[in-house]
């Protein structure tokens, strides 16, 4: 088996036993970049240098028996939107090109206290307003179990970058399903934590309501001790919480016995693919044979949450990107005539197309007259959705679906029709105005080989529940062994 | 629901977002069907709901006590920006 095959807790294993270095394995992940990312495209920016530097100190450390934890010397790739002092990052925006932060967010602090090489950063759609990776200003990324399709977005670098071994883990950020929807195109384990549960600060807002960052990774267990390393509260997030992190991995391998999981009938919809359908179906029923409990519950405002995310999420990011105005960082328009004229033409120039659709819809939805109309009424039905979940979890331990109605599409399929890009990710948004921990995990492969993704849907601050139940599932099968072939046919692998 | 030109050249002067005629066009008809498909929101009943901004409570520091902390030098803070002038960031000028 290649070094890149192995997952990260299997490397963390080499690296305390001495089999293995944190150089060499981050050689190996660059090697590996060199041979694939020309046909996957996952990167914008590759960091050897400092990657190498911190895998070498990584070694030191561990020489010197001062490691500072189990994942001490793993390489991980980080979505572009978190920011990293003196390494560039654009969000995927023109806007930001050249932009060179100045600090580290939370996270990558963590990550880098951690000892984790960070081997560069992964492409995604501009601003993570997508679910395709094809609203990246610089080019779209390939799906690496068929390069003629979208790996999903809007944190598609990473997973196309894990799902290649091009980089052992990854963290993206989610939205509305902008890492769970792409580890199920992939056949990656991607988790949304709670709102609230990992700090905001340091990554590139999009809705502020609604953002948060997560681990991707090939294993549910990596997942775990990823999540750990970021998770907790930081007084430069005034939404992060305070609530004490509990070892993620303590109960991962309990079982689902003495678990009720329930399947919301709203969420198996008209116009699903009927593979993705059965392969779902089929996975409640493993776990009930697990020794769970599965019924059926209703959520009963599901089919709103479209219409309340695209609303809200909108008006935040309308907000929030007013901040790209040419004048303390990033792209500044020339031959302005005035500041006025000099905001406009900045972002009429920085801007894609689908970033601009959503500063129009958002500052309509909040313009004098729709205010009400839009923004608030989102609000209110944003109220009912948690409250459908309030419901559900008097009955149930989590919730199970599809991650996404489909398989991976083909690239250049959705792009010149928004809504029907939208509806990629109908079954993650509710998670997300809801605030809950949500985890997508490998549940097969379609007849054309293409992967698809089971949903696991948690009480607030419940990831532990999430992540037992994703094991229970998992060690029944040996879907992350599987490396993609890297070829435009699907099923080559 | 569509709205006119004149409603998309008003959000995108509130946004400052200068649009060519033809992103006028398609930006507008885009934002018409996303509107239209979003009308059944209208439909619910949602008096006497509260409106949520925020999934979790917010945290202890909203309240916090103020405490002095380092931030960036204004090397640091200064050196992405396009222009500059001392330790300020330079714009085109405001009044005419």
């Amino acid at each position: 088996m290649e070094l890149t095959d192995l997952s990260m807790l299997e490397l963390a294993r080499k690296l305390a036993a001495g089999e293995a270095s944190s150089v060499e394995a981050t050689r190996a992940s660059l090697e590996r970049i060199r041979a694939v990312d020309g046909r996957v495209r996952a990167f914008l920016h590759v960091d050897e240098e400092g990657a190498l530097a911190q895998a070498e100190a990584s070694d030191a450390r561990r020489l010197a028996g001062i490691a500072r934890g189990p994942l001490d010397g793993v390489p991980i790739g980080l979505k572009d939107v978190f920011v990293t002092e003196g390494v560039p990052t654009t969000a995927g925006s023109k806007i930001l090109e050249g932009f060179i932060p100045p600090y580290d967010g939370t996270a990558v602090s963590r990550l880098k206290a951690a000892g984790l090489p960070l081997v560069g950063k992964l492409n995604q759609d501009e601003f993570a307003m997508g679910s395709s990776t094809e609203n990246s200003a610089f080019h779209p990324t390939h799906n690496p179990w068929d390069l003629s399709r979208t790996p999903g977005g809007s944190s598609g670098g990473s997973a196309a970058a894990v799902t290649a071994r091009e980089v052992f883990g990854a963290l993206g950020t989610d939205t509305g399903g902008s890492i769970r929807q792409p580890a199920s195109f992939t056949n990656l384990v991607g988790l949304k934590p709670t709102y609230g549960r990992v700090s905001r600060y340091g990554i590139i807002a999009f809705a502020s309501s609604l953002d948060q960052p997560g681990p991707m990774t090939r294993t549910v267990a990596d997942c775990a001790a990823l999540l750990q390393v970021i998770s907790g509260h930081d007084p430069r997030d005034s939404t992060s919480s305070h609530l004490s992190v509990p070892d993620f991995s303590a109960a991962l391998d309990a079982g689902v016995k003495g678990l009720t999981l329930g399947l919301p009938r709203e969420y198996f919809v008209e116009g699903m693919d009927p593979e993705v359908e059965a392969g779902i179906r089929a996975a409640a029923a493993e776990l009930e044979r697990l020794g769970a409990k599965v019924v059926d519950i209703s959520l009963p405002h599901t089919r709103h949450a479209l219409a309340v995310y695209y609303l809200i999420a909108p008006s935040e990011a309308s907000s929030n990107l007013a901040r790209f105005d040419g004048v303390r960082f990033g792209l500044r328009a020339k031959g302005a005539k005035g500041l006025r004229e000099m905001y406009g033409q900045t972002r009429a120039q920085g801007f894609g197309a689908e970033v601009k659709l959503r500063i129009m819809l958002g500052t309509y939805a909040l313009s004098a007259g729709y205010y009400d109309a839009y923004y608030v009424k989102a609000q209110q039905v944003r109220t009912l959705i948690r409250e459908d979940f309030t419901q559900a979890f008097k009955t149930v331990d989590a919730i199970l679906s599809p991650t996404s109605p489909m398989t991976a599409f083909k690239l250049g399929e959705k792009t010149e029709d928004p809504l029907a890009m939208y509806l990629v990710d109908v079954l993650t948004l509710p998670c997300s105005l809801a605030g809950l921990p949500g985890i997508s995990i490998p549940a097969g492969f379609s007849r054309a080989g293409l992967p698809m993704g089971l949903q696991i849907l948690g009480k607030p601050f419940d990831e532990a529940t999430v992540l037992r139940v994703a094991r229970a599932f998992e060690r029944e099968h040996d879907y992350f062994r599987r490396v993609p072939g890297l070829s435009a046919d699907a099923g080559a692998a | 629901m569509t709205p006119t030109r004149d409603q998309v050249r008003k959000v995108a002067s509130l946004a400052r977002l200068e649009l060519s005629a033809e992103e006028e066009v398609t930006l507008g008809g885009r934002l018409g069907a996303i509107l239209e498909a979003f009308a059944t929101l209208a439909a619910l009943d949602t008096s006497g709901v509260q409106p949520t901004a925020h999934a979790g409570p917010l945290g202890d520091d909203a309240q916090r006590e103020d405490e002095v902390l380092a931030s960036l030098p204004p090397s640091k803070s200064l050196a992405n920006a396009p222009a500059t002038v001392g330790t300020s960031f330079a714009v085109p000028k405001i009044l005419e």
